[in-house]
């Protein structure tokens, strides 16, 4: 208490209770300005009762007739009794903001002016602490203030409340506002909220069916969602000849796919108009309730060991009035032909239902419809992780006809180059720049080695390279375990790989999927060139061809394989950096992609690199279009997979493109 | 004409006699029935190293002689081992149901009993309903009669269809791998009715039997070491005649065989069929003494090892494919069991664990390389040389 | 002499290219026939279809008396009807000897079950050893067929074609690659064998082809240019022209 008060008295002081009296009179002596009457405080006034009540019941009307009354002033009292910095002066029970001082008395500011009124000891205030109930309705009466707020990020701040929880009563100040909106988007974004809102809480339904109309066919979810509560639907139960005054949706039979004869019979027990059934557990409970000296309706206890000489004991005690009989089939046919299943719709008017289902059907088609783009967009983005994951492949295994084990192993290698160079260069732009050409370099270095130490003396032993080669993989993935730890490591893509191309609520495609298409693509036309354009091309081909002819012509066959299998497995080190992006790096990640690799170039047709394009769109589009039939199970979608492929096999030996005749070497 | 087999083939009855020999020694030295100087687990170890030798033996029979690289025998292996599991764990559950039933009022019935059982087996994936594929599980002799047939009907099929198809060399062996990895994803399916990835567990008890597991264990190392000498023998007298013949024929040379008139896709389908029976009874030996199967056990790198053990053993020697199974096998449980000693580099400390599989990988590219006769090699050698006879 | 290959209006074509063109060739029982041509006459592919290797995209394959289709029989089937093959490089079993070599080829039920329970009588076994005798391996009887020399190897194919008891007898390039005394050698075992048989030897070499003194058949272009005797066939202008004048 630094600053001493007009009236230094402590709040605890005898002297309050001893003298009010005096101190009221005091206390207006030292008034600077005394509070005037002006038509905020008139409307406070008048309200008074219901304000001080403060009651969530009756608070409604007190609400509505500030909001009602244009004056602008509202606005801030609306604010400050929403944060509970509306205060009441005691002794003339005027309505103040107030703010607390630093020395424990409250500083009141006048609403109509804005002015300061004055410091006052908290013992001549009361707080006006609303419920929240009560600031749920103020904040609904501040909406339509805020609509037309002149700050545009409070005007958008509203539109989101709105929609996040859309209410009958926002509808008209949410139409009046706009008119004077000029930002377009925000004004767009209102003119959708303004139709979506009519659908739902417009009283004249003619208004509601043309809104609905004039938006079916709509993607949006939100259009969705509005729909959906306009068709949520009860089922009542009636006698059988009664007249129903509803929106009926549907007469459900029971015993139909809708309405199963147990479910149907269970609402009827629900709604007490019929007998509950009696359970297993029912039955057993009663059994034991019954037992008499070791025995059950005269039956030993020991012989109620099977279903049926329980039923039995069961129907004995029923007969004998100590237990209800059992509700037999015939009882259930009884009791639901008697009665009448209807699913009604909550909304009374059919009008708006039919427009509402009519809409939703249309909107539905088009989302199903756009579904199916997306799912061939997911469906083409996984077919380029396999045919990045298999281009290496392709080279190696395709062209030189060397089964490597280890391609996965060489994929790995070149995440965890790129998950190294991140942690050298911090910037992730600059790093994944630098991580593509290193991991080349790094899995090219290693590619080679391998050709030159194990490969080279294994040509013409495939199963053999096969086994080196795995062998090869075992000790590198141990070695990168060994390296780098058993945990995963992240490899994060730059900023601007984030998010995702929306092209509207259902089709949206992530930047870093639209990269990877486009890698594959470039290391398609990356081959086709190295192969059909370079002087290594020309070369690789004459050695796959023949490579006795070309050794004879000059081409050193080693120093061609040595490259070929180099850049195969530089190729395998880029799709690392590339499937590190968005997979996890760990040891083990290689091995998941190396059965699949293969696949595809055997599906595509060996030695031919539309082979293996059209291999990974076909194994990538059936993995996709499993997951949609089955959309909770991708290992049920692998699994259909390889079985796929074991079939395509029998009618495909040599995958889709093969080569024919003596060509194909036997 | 079995006497004149064994005469012929003095390697057979050497190997029958070192491994009966063999087995006397650790029932001596067991704790269940001898000194107790080996402890129960490593008489499991032993047994589970026997049933892979015997797999080996049939992996021998299909690379080694035919020159099919499957990569897929070790799915039979545990297909055999999910076959005899089914049996093991419903009688066990059905026991431990039925004791507690019997505490309530009423004496159980038989639907409450299956229910009970189906819940406590089938709780874990959200199910309390027995799946088709447990339609014989409370049938030991059927069960038993499937570890040999599903393997043998799944290896059928999938031979029947590759083979037909010309499929050979290392796409037969890409498509063992991958009808591999596809029986293990089925498998990992909660819906698929095996337990999804729990899969089966509690094998090492054997219902009904109260004796001590440091018998138990006896009990299975003999059945191994049987079921390993009968494998052993059978597949020494396949290889023996005109079929081992014909068989290494179409390792050598399809064609030729082909131009011979013989089908040489009845004979692969024959061999491919009879290895996965015999793969998957050593599963159903091999996991009773585990004590648990999961559908890890069944991805495509176990069958790749396999592989690795046969071909450091010495393809195309039965023999050579025991001695490396036993050999590799072994010294990877004692490396990867954390009593292998670490060394001290003073900056570096290798620990075997850690390493071992970096060695088991380059010694395997180097037996590739340098030794493809394996282990084996060496002792053809030396008996080659005590014959007299030496290389040309 | 009646006829037991028919191959009539054949055609097969790899990725364009006309191998075999609308061929058609008759061969009898006990026939013995050369079948000359240029590099990528068709030779080759011609054995291929008519053993089933190839399937023709066109035309008919009639055998024997009971006149069945070869065509989409599979090639063990056509073995057992009675066609056998020699390659152009011996292929002989080289891990195996020279006996189990020849125990394999001897006609026997080809079933799995029956060759697993298969074991040698007396004999078969002495079959075997007048089989050797005949090639000149019985000295190597029990050696391992990869140990033998490049003819003994092309000898032992024959002896094992031989031992399969065929009908047909197809056999590539023989001499290849043999010293003369081995060409003499060869020339007489073909020339014994198609007195019971019918056989058919693709050869480039003139000479030998003259020492079997047999009707030659000139392909060109996968299909027949010339048949006759190869006085005749060498006197053809067409033949001189594509062959023989090059």
């Amino acid at each position: 208490m630094s600053v001493p008060s007009p009236l230094p008295i402590p709040e605890s002081s005898p002297m309050k209770t001893m003298f009010p009296a005096l101190l009221a009179a005091l206390l207006l002596l030292f008034q600077p300005v005394v509070a005037q009457s002006g038509p905020v405080q008139d409307l406070l006034q008048s309200q008074r009762a219901l304000i001080e009540e403060s009651s969530r019941r009756t608070i409604g009307p007190a609400i509505d007739a500030l909001a009602d009354s244009g004056l602008p002033q509202v606005q801030s009292v609306l604010q400050a009794w929403r944060s509970k910095d509306m205060w009441q002066r005691k002794p003339d029970g005027h309505f103040f903001a107030a703010t607390k001082n630093a020395d424990g008395t409250y500083g009141l500011t006048d609403f109509e002016t804005g002015e300061a009124v004055g410091a006052y000891p908290k013992s001549e205030l009361a707080q006006i602490k609303p419920n929240s109930g009560i600031r749920a309705l103020i904040a609904t009466a501040l909406v339509k203030f805020q609509l037309t707020d002149p700050d545009r990020a409070l005007r958008a701040a509203a539109l989101a409340s709105i929609s996040r929880d859309p209410e009958g009563s926002l509808l008209s100040p949410l139409r009046t506002s706009i008119d004077s909106e000029d930002d377009p988007d925000l004004r767009a974004r209102k003119i959708r909220l303004e139709r979506l809102m009519t659908m739902s809480f417009d009283t004249d339904n003619g208004a509601r069916v043309a809104a609905i109309e004039e938006m079916a066919g709509d993607l949006g979810v939100d259009f969705r969602a509005t729909l959906n509560p306009i068709l949520t639907t009860r089922i009542m139960i009636v006698a059988k000849d009664d007249i129903l005054d509803e929106n009926i949706a549907a007469d459900l039979a029971p015993g139909s796919e809708m309405l199963s004869r147990e479910a149907a019979y269970a609402l009827l027990v629900a709604a007490d108009r019929a007998r509950p059934v009696v359970t297993g557990d029912d039955r057993d409970a009663a059994l034991e309730a019954n037992i008499l000296g070791g025995r059950i309706a005269g039956k030993p206890i020991a012989q109620m060991n099977t279903e049926t000489a329980r039923d039995e004991a069961y129907e004995a005690l029923a007969e004998a009035s100590l237990a209800p009989a059992f509700v037999t089939s015939q009882d259930i046919d009884a009791a639901l032909s008697d009665h009448r299943f209807v699913e009604v719709y909550l909304e009374p008017s059919s009008d708006v239902t039919d427009a509402a289902k009519a809409a939703l059907e249309i909107s539905e088609a088009w989302v199903a419809a756009n579904q199916a783009v997306d799912l061939g967009l997911d469906a083409l983005s996984l077919a380029s992780i396999y045919f990045l994951a298999a281009i290496g492949l392709a080279i190696t295994f395709g062209v030189m006809g060397v089964i490597n084990m280890a391609h996965g192993e060489f994929i790995m290698m070149g995440a965890y180059t790129g998950f190294v160079v991140q942690q050298l260069i911090p910037n992730h732009t600059v790093s994944l720049f630098v991580a593509i050409p290193s991991a080349f370099v790094v899995t090219f270095l290693a590619g080679v080695a391998l050709e030159r130490l194990v490969i080279r003396w294994l040509y013409h032993r495939p199963l053999e390279t096969l086994l080196a080669t795995f062998g090869v993989s075992i000790a590198l993935q141990q070695l990168a375990k060994n390296i780098f730890g058993t945990q995963a490591r992240p490899l994060t893509s730059p900023g601007w790989l984030d998010g995702a191309w929306v092209i509207n609520d259902v089709v949206a495609i992530s930047y870093i999927r639209i990269a990877i298409f486009a890698l594959a693509l470039m290391f398609l036309c990356l081959f086709l060139f190295i192969m059909k354009r370079t002087r290594l091309g020309l070369e690789t081909r004459a050695v796959t061809q023949n490579p006795r002819m070309a050794a004879s012509m000059g081409i050193n066959p080693g120093r061609v394989n040595m490259l070929t299998f180099g850049l195969g497995s530089g190729i395998a080190g880029i799709a690392g950096v590339a499937i590190g992006l968005f997979a996890k790096v760990t040891s083990e990640m290689g091995g998941g992609y190396i059965v699949q690799s293969f696949m595809t170039v055997v599906v595509g047709g060996v030695g031919n690199i539309w082979g293996t394009l059209t291999g990974a769109l076909m194994i990538g589009g059936f993995q996709k279009g499993v997951e949609w039939l089955n959309p909770s199970n991708t290992l049920a979608a692998q699994t259909y997979m390889i079985f796929f492929i074991i079939i395509f096999i029998q009618f495909r030996p040599r995958g889709i493109i093969a080569l024919r005749g003596r060509a194909a070497g036997d | 004409m079995n006497r004149s087999f064994i005469a012929r083939n003095p390697s057979v009855l050497v190997f029958l006699s070192l491994l009966a020999l063999f087995t006397i020694m650790v029932t001596v030295l067991s704790e269940g029935f001898g000194i107790g100087i080996v402890s129960t687990s490593f008489v499991k170890t032993l047994g589970k190293t026997l049933c892979l030798c015997l797999i080996a033996v049939a992996m021998d029979l299909i690379w080694g002689y035919t020159g099919i690289l499957s990569l897929g025998h070790f799915a039979f292996f545990g297909l055999g081992g999910y076959m005899i599991g089914i049996w093991l764990m419903y009688e066990r559950t059905r026991q431990i149901v039925a004791t507690s039933l019997s505490e309530g009022i009423l004496p159980p019935t038989p639907e409450e009993t299956e229910a009970a059982i189906a819940n406590q087996i089938f709780g874990v994936v959200g199910s309390s309903e027995f799946p088709i594929v447990w339609a014989f599980s409370n049938s030991l002799v059927v069960q038993l009669i499937l570890v040999v047939l599903v393997p043998g009907v799944f290896a059928l099929i999938f031979g029947w269809l590759a083979f037909r198809s010309r499929v050979t060399g290392v796409y037969l062996s890409i498509l063992t791998q991958a009808m591999t990895l596809g029986l293990s994803l089925y498998l990992f399916q909660n819906a698929n009715g095996f337990r999804g990835n729990n899969g089966l567990s509690g094998l090492q008890n054997l219902p009904g039997v109260t004796a001590p597991q440091s018998v138990v264990s006896l009990w299975f190392f003999w059945a191994s070491a049987v079921a390993l000498g009968l494998g052993y023998l059978l597949t020494a007298w396949v290889v023996s005649g005109k079929f081992g013949s014909v068989i290494r024929g179409i390792r050598d040379n399809e064609t030729r065989v082909r131009f011979l008139g013989y089908s040489v896709e009845s004979y692969k389908l024959a061999v491919f069929t009879l290895t996965a029976c015999i793969s998957g009874i050593a599963g159903a030996l091999y996991y009773p003494q585990a004590g648990i199967i999961n559908p890890a056990e069944l991805a495509p790198i176990a069958s790749i090892y396999l592989a690795v053990w046969v071909a450091i053993g010495g393809r195309g020697r039965l023999y050579g494919a025991v001695i490396g199974t036993a050999f590799v096998s072994l010294v990877s449980s004692w490396s990867t069991g954390g009593q292998a000693p670490d060394i001290s580099l003073g900056f570096y400390t290798i620990r075997w664990v850690d390493w071992w599989l970096v060695l088991l990988g380059l010694s395997f590219v180097l037996v590739t390389l340098f030794a493809p006769g394996g282990i084996g090699a060496i002792f053809d050698h030396l008996s080659r040389q005590s014959n007299g006879r030496g290389t040309s | 002499m009646s006829t037991l290959l028919e191959v009539s209006g054949v055609s097969v074509s790899f990725d364009g290219f006309r191998a075999i063109n609308n061929l058609t060739f008759q061969i009898g029982t006990a026939e013995l026939r050369a079948v000359i041509g240029p590099n990528g006459a068709g030779k080759t592919t011609f054995m291929d279809i008519v053993t089933g290797k190839t399937k023709p995209d066109e035309g008919n394959i009639i055998w024997g008396e009971k006149s069945i289709s070869l065509v989409g029989m599979s090639e063990a089937r056509i073995a057992q009807a009675g066609i056998g093959r020699k390659f152009q490089k011996p292929t002989v079993f080289e891990s195996q000897t020279v006996q189990e070599n020849l125990l394999m080829a001897l006609r026997k039920d080809r079933g799995p079950l029956a060759v697993l329970f298969y074991r040698p009588s007396p004999a078969d076994l002495e079959r075997v050893a007048e089989l050797a005798d005949d090639m000149g391996l019985s000295e190597a009887l029990l050696r391992i067929a990869g140990e033998l020399s490049h003819g003994q190897k092309q000898w032992l194919e024959i002896g094992m074609l031989l031992a399969q008891e065929p009908q047909l007898l197809l056999v590539d390039e023989p001499a290849a690659g043999m010293t003369p005394a081995e060409r003499e050698k060869t020339t007489s075992i073909l020339v014994e064998a198609a007195r019971t048989r019918a056989v058919v030897v693709v050869e480039h070499d003139m000479d030998f082809v003259r020492r079997l003194e047999c009707k030659v058949t000139v392909l060109h272009e996968g299909s027949v240019l010339a048949e006759g005797s190869l006085d005749h066939v060498t006197k053809n202008q067409a033949v001189v022209d594509v062959y023989l004048g090059r």
